[in-house]
């Protein structure tokens, strides 16, 4: 009789759990909607009183924590998190178990409910608004506070190498490049021991550098920096600012504690009336430099020493993304006049001028520094809207699918993490609707049943990888072979790398579906995923091992509005090639002109490598000159040079999309504003040398 | 793409460098010796890694000679030391070494300090 009702009840509870798990789905979509957190409740506390009242005592006291939660979360006082929906699946999935094995021996699952149940503990204890994830859209948040050198010490590092040490093989630069990976720094060079022009050797070095670095490091890490140069170089570390309260020190003392000046210097320089810095500096005691690096560091410690007294809770800001738009559109103007100063200073003859002109280098240089880091969202934000579409998928096709995801915090340019969006759409849809087996055939394959689908971000130098791995079966190549045969891609008899077979995936009305099914197929294919990437100068790759699975991996640069560029003309025409995939420039001189077959090529310290003319290329009108340039590019370790006329040098440049007319060019991926007011074209350089390799057609 | 010249006359540990800068994106010459490595010094060697012990010519001898060379004055030279070789470290210095790696090294330190030393 009691059975009855029991089963009753697990029928009942069935269907809520069903209903409960919509609602969720829901509410990731729209995480304001009251409706939906009642629905939620609902379902919750029927679970709770109907089991209390047939003896599952159970899931009453597991749903009633979870209850407490989201009576909070209706009466307002906690908002929807990604947290809160993650747990509330988590517990679903538990109340499942529950029912099911009904009074049987738990095991893990009582330590997995009990993390659960911990989780809505400390919910329940924030009850109030705040901690909230969701990002609306359209919005960023500002970080007031550079997180990484938030907890960190001011250690002052004083950098003299000696002259020779360029004999060595060292190079100091490199030294203060290392500092600055280990936090946030503030370099002084102190150039004041160059010598004149006409007494000066090249080949030894005469400037040393003062650098403030806020990091976490040890001390030692630091001193590590300097491993190979201990006897190439004088340097001393201290730490100024620890995260202890100290008392703000004067500019004497900070000066008189870096060795730059005795206490006596200070007493007498104090009798005047100026401010010390100015005094000491007129007075010729000592280089501005010196006087600048010790007030930056005073500087620091006051700010950082705010900064902890300062209220929690301030410490972000939330600002309009055309806000931000409007911001980098002004700055990109500001680069522009920047670089124009630059260019006409010398000319001028005042070395004034010159100074100011470099000063405002180093300023704008920062502006654009912080403005585009302003720009920067943790591509986590998007990673959530991910979960509901593998959940949706992997249900509506009968698969079994966790998305684990890494590397949250990984930041990109929002207008990089906005275009991203449908590419990544298709690329877990891709795993989820061929890669991933059903729970049937992993079982039979002797995996388990759920598969696994990652999706990771990370920093790699200055790009962004994006990778996507599954534990599927993988792309069989000879299966991709055959369909590019019948697609008539490849002839029958072509001879291809596995690397090539895959390449083949990219290519325009290819699909590896046997079947066309509702999920795949909606109009997006890779070659338009891998057009995505490409036009944010990115680049895709697949790799995959059978019944193994698949990764797929995109690079992208952080950000899409300014690279450093390399100014080059042909005839009147001016062209921008990205610096990143320039190698070295070289003369060309004629006898080393060979040629096979169509292509040109040249002979560079022995090594072959083949040319294209950019005034073939574009068909421009104009005389040769009698000496031509070559720049010479590596794009993924293709070695290719591009004739010129000649080189004009390296510059910021601040990338203005084309306008629609021009989008279906070729070889461009933008345009630009040198600093004389006249436009140049950004070469898409990768795209060029793959044309002219004849890799793409 | 950079190329590193891996110098000695033990042909695992000439393996091991080699594999190891190649996957890691470098160009690799491999020489046998210091007189090998003088003759195939030439063209764009941007980093060299030498071992001391060797017979024709040391790799003390080979660091001066690299350095006595202007195309190849101011680039990185790193020497394999063992633990006992302190001396020999000071010598190589002196000589023009830019840096050192204790044998025996696990190749990611390796690329550690060739990515230290050469950008």
């Amino acid at each position: 009789m009691e059975d009855i009702h029991r089963q009753a009840f697990r029928d009942e509870a069935a269907d809520l759990l069903v209903e409960l798990e919509s609602a969720l789905l829901e509410l990731e979509d729209s995480p304001g909607d009251m409706e939906l957190v009642n629905r939620v409740f609902r379902a919750m506390h029927t679970l709770k009183g109907s089991g209390a009242m047939f003896g599952f005592d159970d899931i009453a006291q597991f749903t009633h924590e979870v209850e407490t939660v989201f009576d909070q979360v209706r009466s307002g006082h906690l908002q929807v998190t990604k947290v809160l929906l993650d747990l509330t699946f988590q517990a679903k999935d538990h109340v499942k178990v529950l029912l099911e094995h009904d009074g049987t021996d738990l095991g893990d699952y009582v330590d997995a409910a009990e993390t659960v149940l911990n989780g809505f503990r400390v919910l329940a204890a924030q009850s109030a608004p705040g901690d909230d994830s969701a990002m609306q859209p359209g919005v960023c948040d500002l970080p007031l506070e550079n997180g990484e050198a938030g907890d960190g010490s001011v250690h002052r590092v004083r950098v003299r190498p000696k002259t020779g040490i360029y004999a060595t093989g060292n190079n100091p630069e490199y030294l203060i490049e290392d500092l600055r990976s280990l936090g946030q720094t503030m370099v002084f060079a102190h150039i004041e021991d160059i010598p004149p022009l006409r007494e000066l050797d090249p080949q030894n070095c005469h400037i040393w550098w003062d650098v403030l670095l806020t990091s976490d490091a040890t001390e030692n890490a630091i001193r590590d920096v300097f491993i190979f140069v201990e006897d190439e170089c004088d340097f001393s570390i201290s730490t100024v600012e620890t995260s202890g309260d100290v008392e703000l020190k004067k500019l004497g003392e900070i000066l008189i504690e870096r060795g730059d000046i005795t206490a006596e210097g200070i007493n007498r320089a104090l009798s005047g009336q100026k401010r010390l810095g100015a005094i000491l500096t007129e007075a010729g005691m000592l280089p501005e430099r010196s006087v600048e690096a010790a007030l930056a560091e005073q500087s620091l410690v006051k700010q950082k020493q705010e900064q902890k007294k300062g209220p929690e809770g301030t410490s972000s800001l939330r600002v309009s993304a055309e806000k931000l738009d409007l911001l980098q559109d002004l700055v990109g103007e500001l680069v522009i006049v920047q670089a124009q100063i630059k260019q006409v200073a010398p000319s001028l003859g005042n070395s004034m001028i010159v100074t100011l002109a470099e000063q405002l280098e180093r300023l704008s240089d920062d502006i654009r520094d912080s403005t585009l880091a302003i720009r920067m969202l943790p591509i986590g934000s998007t990673f959530s809207t991910y979960r509901r579409l593998v959940r949706d998928l992997s249900a509506e096709i009968g698969k079994e699918i966790d998305l684990v995801t890494s590397g949250e915090d990984t930041e990109l340019d929002k207008t990089v993490l906005d275009r991203l969006g449908d590419a990544l759409i298709h690329l877990l849809r891709n795993s989820i609707d061929h890669g991933i087996e059903t729970p049937d055939q992993r079982e039979a394959a002797g995996k388990p049943r759920r598969g696994t689908l990652q999706l990771g971000a990370e920093h790699s130098g200055g790009d962004v990888v994006i990778q996507i791995v599954d534990d599927g079966k993988g792309i069989d190549p000879e299966k991709v072979r055959q369909k590019a045969v019948e697609r008539g891609l490849i002839s029958d008899n072509a001879e291809l790398t596995l690397r090539e077979t895959l390449e083949l995936i990219f290519l325009p009305g290819f699909s590896t579906a046997q079947t066309v099914s509702s999920v795949s197929g909606r109009g997006v294919g890779m070659d338009v995923v891998k057009r995505v990437v490409n036009a944010m100068r990115g680049s895709i790759d697949i790799d995959t091992e059978l019944h193994k699975g698949s990764v797929v991996t995109i690079r992208l640069p952080l950000t899409l509005a300014i690279i450093d560029g390399l100014q080059v003309c042909v005839g009147t025409e001016s062209y921008v090639l990205p610096l990143d995939v320039v190698e070295e420039c070289v003369q060309l001189d004629r006898k080393d002109l060979g040629a096979e077959g169509r292509r040109r090529m040249i002979n560079l310290r022995g090594e072959v490598v083949p040319i294209i003319s950019l005034r073939e290329w574009f068909r421009l009108p104009g005389e040769l000159p009698s000496i031509e340039q070559v720049v010479i590019l590596n794009v993924d370790g293709n070695r290719m040079g591009m004739v010129v006329d000649h080189v004009v040098g390296e510059h910021q440049t601040v990338i203005k999309s084309l306008g629609p007319v021009f989008r279906r060019l070729e070889g461009f991926s933008g345009a630009t504003i040198q600093g004389d007011g006249t436009m140049s074209l950004i070469l898409d350089v990768k795209r060029i040398v793959r044309l002219s390799l004849g890799e793409v057609r | 793409m950079k190329t590193v010249m891996t110098v000695d006359d033990s042909a695992s540990v000439r393996q091991m460098v080699a594999f190891t800068l190649k996957n890691a994106g470098y160009a690799v010459i491999e020489a046998v010796d210091g007189k090998d490595a003088l003759s195939k010094l030439k063209g764009s060697v941007d980093m060299v890694v030498t071992d001391l012990n060797m017979p024709n010519m040391d790799g003390i001898s080979l660091i001066k000679a690299v350095r006595a060379q202007p195309a190849y004055k101011f680039i990185p030279i790193v020497m394999l030391t063992t633990e006992s070789q302190a001396g020999k470290k000071q010598e190589g210095k002196d000589a023009g070494a830019t840096g050192w790696i204790v044998k025996p090294f696990k190749p990611e330190q390796l690329l550690a300090v060739v990515q230290k030393v050469l950008r």
